[in-house]
């Protein structure tokens, strides 16, 4: 599957396409097919995210999202050497193992 | 010191890093929060200019300058009226790249002074006389050069005259058709370094008569500000170390001191298992309020990450020992191989191939648990995420890059490299490893260093005697 993701400008944080906004919680992820670019294009222009890209990702077992590069895995969690700072609800629902 | 806490604590995340430029490093900072910030910071004197931008970023020097027992004259000075001549300098504003220069003043080279786009190391010529040599084109990232001599001797009133003849000839035919090669160490190779050196002495002696040279005034002005503090005379120089704790920390975490009876600290950002260079909020304020209490009120960013107290009575050292204790601030590795240079890595950068802090931290926790980091002396480790080399892996004895093989991290070991007087760049071992692998790797170096040493050599001595072959025969067998 391919997902989108980028930074929110004001804030910073990690931000991934939801099918309606961008959320912070990479559970959220919709697959957008073929649609990247224009998602992509319409979303940075109207200023709603910060450099977006797109990536590729599989389910888990359970349902969730999972990037196929550590790069992304690591910023769907936060850093894996600050695991006090991890992005709460996803990290709760992945566990730490995930990122590696 | 205590205003970069105050920020670590109300802006960011209650910590900081502090990185191999000198500087600090906030890893959380809102976008609509950096006004404040610059305001907070220009409150004491501190700001963010130059910090990225194809321009001439800060000016790095020796740590220990203005309190090494071995240096010819205090660099600070003129890195200060660098510093001024090149802040909003409007012909280099936009430079093909960035731009990076150092200053030291002594034969020791502890500001990796041959691998920035100008090194300057001020020296007493043979008739007494104090000026500059001038090595230009060095630099690590992905084409890593160590800078040739370009002017053996530059009088120090014609320094920034020479430095801007260097940036103009640079400025004008410096690539910026390619990011890759726009560094001005390609610009020397290119050339070579006599053509280049022969371009800048022929803008030298254009510049010579157009009045580049701050007037001799403002030098004066900006020495006072480095004046040496009010050191104290007959001092003993004997430290207690019935302590043995203490004693090894002594030994290793300080620095010999022009003044008689003091000593340069170091606070080593390096905890066994922690990540090099963070300080919580709490530590800075402990560290400011040392540097106040034991330090003239002066405290110091090292290029490896640590934090350096430049002027401290023996008499006191274990006094302010006792506190770092208590901040765990105390660890006795400066220099060995738990002392590890490492980038923020895939954990924080977007730059990043692999992650660096946990193979840090790996390889600092292997080595205090079997007890080798003592035997081994003086080993320069140095952790780079990607190929652009912030953690200076090319300049480690042992260096390590992580780079990115099919989404997964994987680790590349070098050895051989220095950024110290004897500068060199590491060469590649062969196959890189996982995260586990390059940990044992790293130890099955040591090992053979251990076993093959002669008296007195450090590995990187024994690593230039035997060569590569014996160390990739213990490593891949």
């Amino acid at each position: 599957m391919k997902i989108l993701t980028g930074n929110d400008l004001k804030s910073g944080l990690v931000v991934w396409w939801d099918g309606a906004g961008w959320s912070p919680s990479i559970n959220d992820a919709v697959d957008v097919g073929e649609d990247g670019a224009t998602i992509m294009a319409r979303e940075e222009a109207a200023r709603n995210v910060n450099v977006p890209y797109a990536i590729e990702a599989e389910r888990d077992a359970d349902g969730g999202v999972r990037p196929a590069h550590i790069k992304d895995r690591v910023r769907a969690l936060g850093p894996t050497v600050r695991t006090d700072l991890a992005v709460a609800k996803s990290a709760e629902a992945k566990g730490w193992d995930w990122v590696i | 010191m205590h205003a970069l806490a105050d920020i670590a604590d109300k802006y960011d995340r209650g910590y900081g890093h502090f990185t191999t430029r000198q500087n600090i490093q906030y890893n959380w900072i809102k976008l609509e929060d950096a006004g404040d910030i610059l305001a907070d910071l220009a409150k004491v004197e501190m700001h963010a200019i130059q910090t990225s931008g194809n321009c001439i970023r800060n000016i790095s020097s020796d740590h220990f300058a203005g309190a090494a027992a071995d240096e010819v004259i205090d660099p600070r000075p003129y890195a200060e009226i660098l510093r001024q001549w090149s802040s909003f300098h409007p012909e280099f504003s936009y430079l093909p790249r960035k731009f990076k220069i150092a200053v030291i003043a002594s034969e020791r080279d502890r500001a990796a002074m041959r691998l920035h786009d100008i090194g300057i190391n001020i020296v007493r010529n043979e008739a007494g006389e104090i000026g500059a040599a001038f090595y230009v084109g060095g630099g690590m990232g992905r084409t890593p050069m160590v800078a040739p001599l370009i002017r053996e001797f530059v009088p120090l009133d014609q320094l920034v005259t020479y430095a801007e003849a260097c940036l103009r000839v640079y400025n004008r035919y410096g690539r910026r058709d390619n990011k890759y090669k726009a560094r001005i160490k390609i610009l020397v190779h290119e050339l070579g370094k006599d053509e280049y050196a022969r371009q800048v002495e022929e803008e030298f002696a254009h510049l010579l008569g157009q009045g580049v040279e701050p007037p001799f005034a403002e030098l004066k002005r900006i020495r006072t500000f480095f004046a040496d503090p009010d050191f104290k005379t007959g001092l003993s120089s004997d430290i207690d170390e019935s302590d043995p704790d203490f004693a090894l920390w002594a030994r290793r975490n300080t620095h010999a001191h022009k003044a008689p009876g003091y000593v340069s600290a170091v606070i080593s950002l390096k905890p066994v298992g922690g990540i090099p260079g963070d300080a919580s909020a709490a530590q800075m304020h402990v560290m400011a309020d040392l540097a106040k209490e034991y330090s003239f009120d002066e405290c110091r960013v090292m290029h490896t990450q640590n934090i350096v107290l430049p002027h401290v009575e023996i008499g006191r050292l274990h006094a302010l020992w006792a506190k770092l204790v208590e901040a765990d601030l105390a660890a006795p590795n400066l220099d060995t191989v738990e002392d590890i240079i490492a980038c923020p890595g895939l954990d924080y950068c977007s730059l990043a191939n692999a992650r660096s802090i946990p193979v840090a931290q790996k390889i600092s926790e292997r080595f205090a648990s079997t007890g080798k980091t003592a035997a081994l002396g003086e080993l320069k480790l140095k952790i780079s995420g990607c190929i652009n080399a912030c953690g200076h892996h090319h300049a480690g004895h042992i260096g390590i890059l992580g780079v990115d093989r099919k989404g997964t991290e994987n680790y590349q070991l070098l050895l051989g490299g220095s950024e110290a007087e004897d500068t060199s760049l590491g060469k590649i071992t062969g196959p890189g490893f996982d995260e586990a692998g390059i940990v044992d790797a790293v130890e099955k170096v040591t090992d053979l260093y251990l076993e093959t040493r002669e008296d007195g050599e450090r590995f990187l001595d024994t690593y230039r005697r035997v060569g590569m072959e014996p160390f990739k025969e213990a490593i891949y067998g």
